[in-house]
């Protein structure tokens, strides 16, 4: 059986202020590649975490497989159906098997409409005409743990936890397989985080959802996501299932991350690793190994020669010619 | 200097409304000796902000302090006059902010703005550029020199909150308010940030205000910890005290929410059910009665009076310290 979304050697690029030349269409148009190659699959059903530091393409990502953005090279299936050059005419109807939870969860909500609306719109955006909305609103607003008088409210009034969950509610509206959270817990504090991470698991688990979930948080990372790839400017630099990627990270990039991660506790020994210098800026990508300007354990072939994308066990796999152990 | 050096005793702000006076701190008390870092901890909405307007008298048109003082070395800042308070911005108290992407100015170079801040020390044009090459430097950016002469949007975030703080140093304040310095940061930029900021503290000995609702960052910067709720200084102590043997149910409930301590993988994670109550209009007794498992009848009628338990460990709380360490 085919995955729910395949990703393959997908390459997103921004076109960057060019000059003279290029704006006369002489030369070639200086751009920035956001997402450099990226493979990845999510299955059916499968909380996929996508990790990395701000500017690591993780945002462009989503953003490109819901269709907001066109990447210009590679492959993107969902459900089988190849997305990149699909007509929007033909893209809609199957959007609707894919909902987009955004970062900025009152930004993302249209201040003048009611609750009521916002989570009804899915229906009227795809000509869903037979359903009530009045039971609808309910029955979403149900799911999200909210009470039915929030149908009347509007953004405003909302605490950033409920906001959120009117997002979640709103993705849910048209049962989606596949709903693309960029960054779900961003800014909540910490018993608000942990509400909103029980009701996405609680979802998975009742609808069969999949989930691929944008974050710089690890420990949201840790508590839902089912397998986990690391990004470092646009690129999976290691990818594998969650547990073993946090016991056994094989990336020093990986590692440094997952040192770095703070702890709650004053008198933590802390095994920090630190990174040299400074993220390098995509105009001048380092060349071979991208991270071996800042790399701890840089070796003298890593500035030369590329590493490949190769596998410790079939489902975990990583791109550094020295590997932790 | 005797004494602390940011007193803060009973400070209530209340914002008007059409519905009503939401009341946005109440009776705050909370002490900053000199060259300590103290954090703030609280859920969004609990007053952190509202504090930290308070005390750089930058509040919004329709709040109002209904009491209390603000001392700031033997005066008080509620009532120096506009002229004063100005000289005192940048000078001897400076801040900075949640998100380094707008904390520049865009078209000015870094060099520019840093020299620019200077205005009040009359030196010239090249003492000051190299002072902001030797702040530069000081905050881990390398080749100062040639940097000054980049805009904002050549830099890294992390960068730009360690130019940030560079310049927040600049005149050498005696309080430094960090409001979520690190919020905009992945893990290993934040750490790096923290760092800075510890070892810039230790060479300034300047005091700071830390605010923050990552707890791990707390854990890892600050000497105390004031924990707040709903507009309220719920419990004060030292980092150890507060993680390692936290009084107040609120502070309980909220350490045993943070993910970050809990290291197996969890079907449910924690959480405080309840919301918190509305700031217009408050219920009677102590405002975690709601959402508190520990509540005695006592909590529904009165307000908890600000207690010691220990040295230096304090909590307005009516059970703090009795049942307290059965839970831990």
């Amino acid at each position: 059986m085919t995955d729910l979304l395949e990703i393959d050697d997908l390459k997103v690029r921004f076109p960057v202020g060019g000059g003279f030349l290029s704006s006369l269409g002489v030369g070639p148009a200086p751009s920035i590649e956001a997402v450099a190659g990226v493979s990845l699959r999510v299955k059916h059903g499968e909380t996929y975490a996508i990790v990395g530091e701000s500017g690591s393409g993780k945002t462009t990502l989503a953003r490109a497989v819901a269709g907001l953005l066109t990447a210009q090279e590679g492959s993107i299936r969902f459900q089988g159906v190849e997305l990149r050059g699909l007509p929007e005419s033909q893209f809609r109807p199957l959007r609707r098997h894919m909902a987009m939870m955004f970062q900025d969860p009152v930004g993302s909500l249209s201040p003048r409409l009611t609750i009521k609306y916002l989570i009804t719109e899915p229906y009227r955006i795809q000509g869903l005409k037979d359903r009530d909305l009045e039971t609808e609103a309910r029955r979403l607003l149900d799911m999200v743990g909210l009470s039915a008088e929030f149908a009347a409210r509007y953004p405003y009034q909302l605490s950033g936890g409920q906001a959120r969950r009117v997002g979640v509610a709103r993705a849910l509206a048209l049962d989606p397989k596949l709903i693309l959270a960029d960054e779900p817990t961003a800014g909540l504090d910490v018993s608000v985080q942990g509400e909103l991470l029980n009701l996405l698991s609680d979802l998975r688990d009742r609808l069969g959802v999949a989930m691929m979930v944008i974050t710089h948080n690890l420990n949201v990372v840790r508590h839902i996501a089912d397998r986990v790839g690391i990004m470092y400017l646009g690129r999976l630099v290691e990818e594998g299932p969650t547990e073993t990627v946090f016991a056994n990270p094989k990336h020093p990039y990986t590692l440094a991350l997952l040192a770095a991660n703070p702890e709650p506790d004053p008198d933590a020994v802390l095994d920090r690793i630190e990174l040299k210098g400074e993220p390098p800026s995509l105009l001048s990508r380092p060349a071979a190994c991208e991270f071996h300007t800042r790399c701890p354990f840089v070796q003298d072939n890593c500035a030369v020669d590329t590493p490949a994308w190769q596998a410790v066990e079939p489902d975990h796999h990583h791109r550094c010619h020295w590997p932790r152990s | 200097m005797a004494g602390p050096l940011l007193d803060i005793r009973n400070l209530s702000v209340h914002y008007r409304t059409p519905r009503g006076d939401i009341k946005a701190l109440r009776q705050v008390n909370l002490a900053i000796p000199p060259g300590q870092i103290v954090g703030v901890v609280g859920e969004s909405g609990c007053g952190k902000s509202t504090l930290i307007s308070a005390v750089l008298r930058l509040m919004s048109p329709n709040a109002r302090v209904a009491e209390g003082r603000i001392g700031f070395k033997d005066q008080d800042l509620l009532v120096l006059s506009e002229a004063r308070m100005r000289a005192l911005r940048g000078k001897e108290i400076s801040i900075v902010f949640q998100d380094p992407m707008q904390a520049h100015n865009p078209v000015l170079t870094i060099g520019r703005q840093m020299a620019d801040i200077q205005y009040r020390d009359g030196t010239s044009e090249p003492e000051k550029r190299r002072r902001a090459a030797a702040m530069l430097g000081q905050v881990g950016i390398p080749d100062p020199e040639l940097r000054l002469d980049q805009y904002p949007h050549e830099f890294s975030g992390g960068m730009r909150q360690r130019i940030a703080i560079a310049m927040a140093l600049m005149a050498r304040p005696a309080l430094l308010i960090a409001d979520e310095p690190t919020t905009a940061l992945d893990a290993t930029l934040e750490v790096q940030v923290i760092h800075k900021l510890k070892a810039l503290q230790a060479d300034y000995g300047c005091s700071i205000l830390f605010i923050s609702h990552h707890l791990g960052v707390i854990a890892e910067l600050c000497d105390e910890v004031v924990v707040m709720y709903a507009g309220e200084v719920v419990e004060q102590g030292s980092v150890r005290d507060l993680f390692h043997a936290p009084q107040h149910p609120y502070t309980r409930r909220l350490l045993e929410c943070d993910p970050g301590r809990i290291k197996e993988r969890t079907r449910t994670l924690p959480t405080i059910p309840g919301e918190v109550p509305d700031l217009a209009a408050l219920p009677r007794g102590c405002v975690f009665r709601e959402r508190c498992t520990d509540a005695i009848e006592r909590c529904a009628t009165e307000h908890p009076a600000w207690r010691t338990l220990s040295d230096g460990h304090h909590a307005a709380c009516h059970v703090a310290g009795q049942a307290a360490d059965t839970k831990q």
